[in-house]
């Protein structure tokens, strides 16, 4: 059964009973209808109106310019779909997915086992545990312009100490983020040293929410750690993972702020990703037609990878 | 049975967890001492200890930029914004979990949808909305936008999820109605998930860099990224000012976590769940 008090975002899609309730199971308590529809309107409206007119209003409204042939200064063309078919048609499109799929595709497992490896090590005891989780959670405190910096110094071909380091155990470093095929590398590496202390607080939080007696009961029955982990915890923690896995995914097709600071999209556009190039493309190259019709290409791809997870989790995510 | 901390096996523990946290600090460390480094360039190696520190970077980040007026700027925005979301978020969550409608679920996948679509793209939409509002150059500009969050409606129902009807049954036979079961049967059951929140709204707005420098023009209203972001362009080559100004927004942060972090684990501990 639930808990009464579960952490944060164990939560993830927790059983969802209450969404399917026929609207008047619950009206048979005698609430006149027109008072209900008010309570929902008093609770939902505080965050459904500021969201509509300052997200989903100005969503629509890149919509209607992803329609137009607009460079932010002159008036609007109506160009119909014709930036959607340019966006397709363009190498430069399928290079801004490809690359951000590699991003997604190196950085989800390390982010995922790292913060998983973490969140196992700081439930642990451990002297000092509170002091260890606010240095983990550092860099997600920090701005990017910050730790890019500090990144693109640690990975400098040669004078950083990465490559010095390698050099010391007899390896000759690569480029990193001056070399087209390190620079992408560069980003996820320093992407996931940074988000490490996010995917450890949520799976915290779904740690300290799983009853110890469980896992004692395994304990003495002889199962191992492994078995443990395995079979007990990974199974209860898997709704924050959906947590996790689903922010993550949605979060990493956006990803752009690491990726303009460090590499602004090259060596080559090698590190060019979609956000950067609707970036590029509304402000550099006053196209801001072509970069909203890139954006809700983008969003269409998000809201299906999301709606596959929503529709699959039933296969892996367990709820207590 | 608790683990014993001597055994070979937590030693090695702390040692990579401490050495993984020497890692996850160097950056900080860095920051810190070329901020007391004067004159520090990018390109040489930094030294672990300075010569010759200084707090000179520290002082000048004041005396150049209305640095007061300008952490309090940030410090308001993001105290305004976190606490809007916050409630708006809350409200929603119970909302959505405790008045089920018809339709519920394709309205809460509309949540869902703000998070997906790159901000980048609605910049200039919101830009043009905020100037038909009369809102340009003004604090009420630079918040509207962040006082709800489908991230914290989605945290916060998820944890709504989880509180067990029967609380609210119970008090319903007491005569509690629906405000009375948000504040007194709901909210104090899902502390651990709005100090979550808490810590990420604020985040979010603190490290906010991209509306805050487009829809602020005038340099005593900026927030602290947008200044530093000044900050790097007067002084190309005067590092230590720069991380400076980065030391000085990252403290508070940090401060709010290891604050909201004690009460997260209070709130499992008050909880009677182990």
């Amino acid at each position: 059964m639930s808990a009464p008090t579960v952490a944060a975002a164990t939560a993830a899609t927790a059983p969802r009973p209450p969404e399917r309730a026929p609207a008047g199971r619950r009206s048979g308590r005698g609430v006149p209808r027109a008072k209900r529809v008010g309570w929902i309107l008093l609770f939902l409206l505080p965050s459904a109106l500021p969201l509509l007119a300052f997200t989903i209003g100005p969503m629509l409204g890149a919509a209607w310019i992803s329609l137009h042939e607009w460079n932010l200064l002159s008036p609007m063309r109506w160009v119909g779909l014709a930036n959607f078919a340019d966006q397709l048609g363009d190498p430069a499109t399928r290079n801004a997915f490809g690359n951000t799929l590699a991003y997604i595709v190196g950085y989800m497992p390390l982010v995922y086992v790292g913060g998983l490896a973490l969140a196992l090590a700081l439930n642990a005891r451990l002297k000092g545990r509170s002091l260890l989780r606010g240095i983990y959670f550092l860099p997600v405190v920090s701005s990017w312009i910050v730790v890019a910096l500090v990144w693109r110094w640690l990975l400098n071909p040669s004078v950083g100490v990465v490559n010095w380091a390698l050099g010391l155990i007899g390896i000759d470093g690569p480029g990193w983020w001056t070399d087209p095929a390190w620079a992408m590398p560069s980003i996820i590496l320093a992407s996931a040293w940074k988000d490490l202390g996010f995917v450890m607080v949520i799976l915290l939080a779904g740690l300290q929410a799983i009853p110890t007696d469980v896992i004692e009961a395994a304990r003495v029955d002889g199962a191992g750690w492994w078995r443990r982990l395995r079979s007990i915890v990974l199974p209860l923690l898997s709704p924050s993972t959906f947590f996790v896995v689903v922010i993550t995914l949605i979060n990493g097709f956006q990803v752009f702020d690491q990726v303009y600071a460090m590499t602004g999209g090259g060596p080559d556009g090698s590190t060019e990703t979609v956000v950067l190039r609707v970036h590029a493309l509304a402000f550099r190259y006053g196209e801001a037609g072509g970069a909203a019709a890139l954006s809700w290409l983008l969003f269409a791809v998000i809201l299906v990878v999301t709606v596959i997870q929503v529709r699959g989790q039933r296969r892996w995510v367990t709820y207590a | 049975m608790r683990e014993r901390l001597l055994t070979p096996r937590s030693i090695a523990l702390h040692a990579v967890v401490v050495l993984g946290a020497l890692v996850m600090l160097f950056p900080f460390v860095w920051a810190v001492v070329t901020s007391i480094s004067p004159g520090s360039g990018l390109s040489a190696t930094p030294q672990l200890f300075p010569d010759d520190p200084s707090i000179a970077a520290y002082q000048q980040l004041f005396a150049d930029l209305p640095f007061g007026r300008v952490v309090l700027n940030s410090l308001g925005l993001a105290v305004a914004a976190t606490v809007a979301q916050v409630v708006t978020s809350a409200m929603a969550a119970y909302g959505f979990s405790r008045l089920p409608f018809r339709g519920s679920g394709a309205v809460f996948a509309l949540y869902l949808v703000t998070m997906m679509i790159p901000f980048q793209v609605l910049i200039v939409p919101l830009f043009v909305e905020m100037k038909a509002l009369g809102l340009i150059d003004t604090y009420l500009g630079a918040l509207l936008p962040s006082v709800a969050s489908g991230f914290g409606v989605f945290l916060l129902r998820q944890a709504v999820n989880q509180v067990p009807r029967e609380l609210d049954e119970a008090a319903t036979i007491d005569g509690a109605g629906h405000l009375r079961i948000f504040t007194q049967v709901v909210l104090p059951n899902i502390r651990p998930a709005v100090a979550t929140l808490v810590v990420f709204g604020f985040m979010s707005s603190w490290n906010a860099f991209l509306w805050p420098l487009i829809i602020l023009r005038s340099p005593e209203l900026h927030t602290l990224p947008v200044a530093l972001q000044t900050l790097q362009g007067q002084y190309t080559t005067q590092w230590d000012v720069v991380m400076a100004g980065s030391v000085v927004s990252i403290l508070p942060m940090l401060a709010l976590y290891v604050f909201a972090q004690k009460y997260v684990v209070q709130g499992v501990a008050s909880s009677g769940l182990k």
